[in-house]
């Protein structure tokens, strides 16, 4: 195991880690705000959730982001070939 | 491990290698046409419940481009019922034992979202011209031009990882579970992942629904029912 591999190993793990707080703590305000919204009225849920759902799945999306150049890294790395 | 970037080749035809994704998707072409073409065979107005089970399927997705594009479906039902459809049922391929969903290989993806890019300059200049197409990048204001254009760009590239992403997150973390766990562990993740499906399919076809309005702009084809709602 070279010293290439060994960086790529621990960015990898690296780029999950860090790229998961940003996005926990957007979806967890998301959330919260759809929650107060629901709660002041509550016959727009249906609204309210189908906009929670579209929003959650763009935030999670860069977490996603980091996944796949993590992914990148441990298996399609060019430094590594 | 097997890594989710690669796509076993199956078998050639000619010079062309047919990857597992391709068979899948064609499997599921031949399903989604075959049933299409079983379910509108005997149409009635009096509906059959099988009628109107599509019926409603076709209602909801009429009833969502109205909202989300504010203008008639009918133009764009075919595209954006397909993309739903093909996607949704994509990637609820992952149910039958031995598949794995075409979307989790980035050239589904990049296939799907090229529709898209075209999709948005064909009915952008369907609608008001090329002139008025083009008019769109500038605005609000000419500065934009440029960001704008990189925009139309990225945006189709988030487009595709994040359908990537999302379901090749899925197998591969089911993958990684049944190697660490075993049998019948991964089975409230493979019920997530059919949740994370469900709402990817419906968020691609939204933003597909979003950047043809945003193309389309301020041009509305004059209908009576659009004009009353305004």
């Amino acid at each position: 195991m070279n010293w290439a591999a060994v960086v790529s190993i621990f960015s990898a793990a690296m780029a999950v880690s860090f790229g998961a707080i940003g996005p926990a703590l957007g979806e967890g305000r998301a959330v919260a705000a759809a929650m107060d919204a629901i709660a002041r009225q509550p016959e727009s849920a249906n609204t309210i959730s189908r906009t929670l759902f579209v929003g959650l799945a763009m935030i999670e999306t860069m977490a996603i982001y980091c996944l796949v150049i993590a992914l990148l890294l441990l298996f399609a790395n060019p430094l590594l070939k | 491990m097997i890594s989710p970037l690669a796509d076993p080749v199956l078998f050639h035809i000619g010079p062309a290698p047919i990857t597992s994704a391709v068979a899948v998707t064609w499997g599921l072409m031949a399903f989604l046409a075959g049933g299409a073409f079983w379910a509108t065979r005997k149409l009635s107005i009096d509906a059959s419940p099988t009628q109107s089970v599509f019926e409603l399927i076709v209602d909801t997705v009429d009833g969502q481009i109205r909202d989300t594009m504010q203008a008639e479906p009918a133009r764009y039902r075919a595209f954006i019922g397909t993309l739903f459809v093909f996607i949704f049922v994509a990637n609820w391929s992952t149910l039958i034992p031995g598949v794995e969903p075409p979307t989790a290989h980035l050239e589904t993806d990049i296939a799907l979202a090229f529709l898209v890019f075209l999709a948005v300059i064909v009915f952008g200049i369907r609608a008001g011209g090329v002139r008025h197409y083009l008019a769109t990048f500038a605005s609000p204001n000419p500065i934009m031009i440029p960001l704008n254009f990189v925009e139309s760009l990225t945006r189709v590239f988030s487009m595709f990882v994040r359908l990537f992403g999302n379901v090749m997150s899925g197998v591969f973390m089911i993958g990684i579970v049944l190697m660490l766990a075993g049998f019948l562990v991964p089975i409230p993740l493979m019920a997530l992942d059919l949740l994370t499906g469900a709402v990817q399919a419906y968020i691609f076809a939204i933003l597909a629904m979003v950047f043809i309005a945003g193309a389309i702009g301020d041009v509305k084809p004059a209908s009576p029912k659009q004009e009353k709602g305004d």
